[in-house]
């Protein structure tokens, strides 16, 4: 990795963070942003997100590693000659301001005209649409229009990084959306940098050009979106990005991408071997539930098994069915509502077939309390 | 609309009862509950704290000693024309000689002697002498006898003054407390020179009262801000560090002082030690305004720290964070945008502070010296010393006046409803 790193805006290299000495918050955290790219930090709560978020802005120290950016090791640089813009979780905007003050502020310090300030605090607050709120204090605004002034203030003195903390952590699932789209667009507008931290997937999954998924202080997987979903690398990140059917087994036979894989009560599963260790091992197969098929014929598919019908939720453009496969009875099937397609009662026992290569074989089973 | 509504328009509930109505007669009922858990509350107030300002009014402007002593004297001397330069008639006198007899009796002639003495001294000697004498006289003329027993009787002046305070209520004791009086002939001047004091009293009070509210706000700051950004065990540690002034004696904090402070004390000890000072050099550092000063900022700083804390408290670390990714200095960030969000706090502890000093008492009595002493002790010395409750109350209502003035200005500059205590 490290000759190509010339291209790289922001490397975390080697880096560890820990607040009490005795655990690791960050556990050699290895990632490289490209300039312009929009990198997204997705994880549970308490998994390290804001504390890498405030490394790079200069808050906190690295215990270890070195942080660098734009070609330059920013470990004794003071947060406010790093150029980094901010959006905090919380907002931040200051209370005792007017919004129009409170977007001037970047650029009173640094020391811009009286007009040059007048034009670009204007240009900021259309941006985000909220030309006529400048007179306001932020007590005197929405969620949603808090919101927006605190991603007008980190652009509006034109940093070339920005950090967002889940900023869209307080809004409505409509607020949320639309605003989503609005950073997207100034994200391409503008042509910044930008980390973004949340821990909703599906938002992490719209905004992102790679996702960073955080588990423990450690990085799980950093890939596009599609790659995540599609191709997890290993059971936490299969279990944490869209839903997933898990099945429990150990390696019967390894064979370069396929592999064998026997279940708990003895069915035997063909897999894509993924990330598996040696014959014998405990492996978790990943599944996801649209790519399971209801009563396929027989020897079309690679897998075929019994499954007890159990539960039936119908959801408008698909049913989702949750039955009973190989003594797994959280198995959930997406059954497209379709005239096609065979109706099912509870009860009812069927046949549910999947292919090999949707079906992967993981890394043990992680604790799904997790999640 | 699912509420009926009646002909004029108005809306009801389901029974016909008019929606105000009802409404009216649930919140009566509420009003009511809250009226009666706050009935201790107000007695308590009432008569501890309501009942003692209004007597304190009332005798700051009190006088009836004078017309409930001398009955016989009081109306007729109401008669005598001040102005016209005669003494009053024989039968003010003889009237005055029956009351004196009486006040002899009763023993109550030496309040109206004391009374007067605070208007001018030699008064309580004239009306103890007459008490004493007056038995002898048994038949006119009265005049004469009265004034061949003391001839201050024969003096215009007296006479003038006993007119003047044999009403129910006099304005001396406020004229007193801000250094003015009556002259002679009943004009409000102000008093000779060296019986200013009051004046001078109450702005040292309030500049040295100023002075130790600034140096609480300038020490108590840094330990507020420390106390709100340290982990909570660390800060709890400091918390009762502060706290423990309250919890150990007012007296032996303030006698603590005077051991450290005084010219044979511990710090005078320590700087001639170490030579800074010679052994005839010693620094004068106590039973003055320096020591007032010191012990109370030492008493008050919690009052200040408190509030301060609280506001701190509900300040998120990330608004100094914002504005230092956004390029501010940590000075810039600390000074434009921490400071103005502690503002509610500054006033309140600082307003705490300043009305508690103000009107503090024990401290400067035990430390202030001199220069030293607040308006406060003057007050208990009249109450306790002279005796004269009505300057003592009248001093008390300009002091209650001053702070009422103060917190309304400080209303309009800040506003009240800025001031949070936590
Ligand atoms: N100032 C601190 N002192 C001590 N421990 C801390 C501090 N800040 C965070 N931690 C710990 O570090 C871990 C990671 O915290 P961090 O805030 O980075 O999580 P996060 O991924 O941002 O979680 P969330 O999604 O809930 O915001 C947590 O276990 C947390 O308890
Ligand atoms: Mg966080």
């Amino acid at each position: 990795m490290a000759d190509q790193s010339s291209s790289d805006y922001v490397r975390f290299i080697n880096v560890q963070k820990s607040y009490d000495g005795e655990s690791l918050v960050v556990k050699n955290l290895n990632l490289d942003i490209a300039r312009g790219e929009f990198v997204t930090m997705l994880g549970p709560s308490g998994s390290g997100k804001t504390t890498c978020l405030m490394m790079l802005a200069g808050f906190e120290t690295a215990t270890h590693g070195e942080i660098i950016l734009d070609g330059d090791s920013i470990n004794d640089v003071a947060p406010h000659h790093r150029g980094i813009g901010m959006v905090f979780q919380s907002y931040a905007l200051f209370p005792h301001m007017t919004i129009f003050e409170n977007l001037a502020f970047p650029l009173e310090v640094r020391k811009q005209s009286k007009s040059e300030i007048e034009t670009r605090v204007k240009k900021a607050l259309d941006m985000v649409r909220m030309g006529a709120f400048g007179t306001r204090r932020p007590a005197q605004l929405s969620g949603g229009q808090q919101q927006r002034i605190a991603v007008a203030r980190a652009l509006v003195f034109e940093p070339k990084l920005v950090l967002m903390d889940e900023p869209l952590g307080a809004l409505d699932k409509n607020l949320r959306e639309e605003m989503q789209y609005e950073i997207k667009h100034i994200h391409n507008n503008l042509e910044v940098t930008v980390v973004y931290v949340t821990h909703d997937q599906s938002e992490a999954l719209t905004m992102s050009n790679r996702i960073a998924v955080f588990n423990d202080g450690v990085i799980q997987q950093l890939a596009p979106p599609e790659d995540l979903y599609e191709r997890p690398d290993n059971a936490f990140v299969a279990q944490f990005i869209g839903e997933n059917n898990t099945l429990i087994g150990s390696v019967r036979e390894l064979n370069g991408t396929a592999c064998v894989v026997e279940l708990g009560d003895g069915s035997i599963i063909n897999a894509l071997s993924v990330n598996v260790g040696n014959k014998g091992e405990q492996s978790t197969l990943s599944l996801r539930p649209e790519r399971v098929t209801i009563n396929p014929e027989a020897g079309s598919l690679p897998n075929i098994v019994d499954a007890d019908v159990k539960e039936l939720i119908y959801l408008g453009d698909h049913i989702r069915t949750r039955v009973d496969v190989c003594g797994h009875d959280d198995f959930i099937v997406k059954m497209p509502n379709s005239a096609t397609h065979a109706s099912l009662t509870p009860g009812d026992t069927v046949k549910v077939g999947w292919l090999a290569e949707d079906c992967r074989a993981l890394d043990a089973p992680v604790d799904r309390g997790v999640t | 609309m699912a509420a009926a509504t009646t002909s004029d328009g108005a809306l009801t509930t389901a029974d016909g009862i008019p929606l105000k109505a009802s409404l009216a007669r649930a919140e009566r009922r509420n009003r009511n509950r809250a009226l009666l858990l706050v009935t201790p509350l107000f007695a308590f107030i009432l008569v501890f704290f309501l009942m003692p300002i209004f007597d304190m009014l009332t005798r700051s402007v009190d006088n009836t000693v004078v017309g409930s002593v001398l009955v016989r004297s009081v109306p007729v001397l109401s008669q005598w024309d001040d102005s016209s330069g005669e003494l009053p008639s024989e039968a003010v006198f003889k009237a005055m000689v029956l009351d004196i007899q009486d006040g002899r009796e009763t023993r109550t002639i030496g309040k109206v002697g004391t009374r007067m003495n605070y208007e001018k001294s030699g008064m309580t000697s004239l009306f103890r002498k007459s008490g004493r004498r007056a038995k002898q006289i048994k038949e006119a003329p009265y005049k004469e006898a009265l004034i061949k027993l003391d001839k201050k009787w024969g003096d215009i002046n007296t006479w003038r003054l006993l007119k003047r305070e044999s009403d129910a209520q006099t304005l001396t004791h406020y004229l007193a407390s801000i250094d003015m009086r009556f002259n002679d002939s009943g004009e409000v001047v102000r008093q000779p020179e060296e019986k200013q004091i009051y004046i001078n009293l109450f702005i040292r009070t309030l500049k040295l009262s100023a002075l130790i509210t600034v140096l609480c706000l300038v020490l108590g700051y840094p330990i507020s801000y420390l106390l709100a950004t340290l982990p909570v065990r660390t800060s709890n540690l400091l918390m009762i560090l502060v706290l423990l002034p309250f919890w150990t004696s007012l007296l032996v904090r303030t006698t603590a002082w005077i051991a450290l402070l005084q010219k044979q004390g511990v710090i005078n000890d320590f700087l001639v030690g170490v030579g800074l000072i010679g052994d005839d050099g010693r620094l004068a550092m106590i039973h003055n305004a320096i020591g007032t000063v010191v012990a109370m900022v030492h008493i008050l700083l919690p009052f200040m720290v408190l509030p301060l804390y609280s506001v701190m408290k509900t300040i998120p670390p990330s608004y100094v964070r914002a504005a230092r990714s956004m390029g501010a200095t940590p000075w810039t960030a600390f000074w434009r945008v921490y400071v103005p969000n502690t503002v509610s706090g500054i006033g309140a502890g600082g307003i705490l502070v300043f009305i508690i000093a103000i009107g503090y008492y024990i401290t400067p009595a035990l430390v202030g010296g001199v220069s030293g002493t607040l308006i406060s002790n003057f007050i208990a010395q009249h109450i306790s010393v002279t005796l004269n409750w009505g300057l003592a109350a009248a001093l008390g209502s300009v002091l209650l006046a001053l702070v009422l003035a103060l917190y309304i200005l400080y209303d309009k500059i800040v506003g009240i409803d800025n001031m949070k205590m936590g």
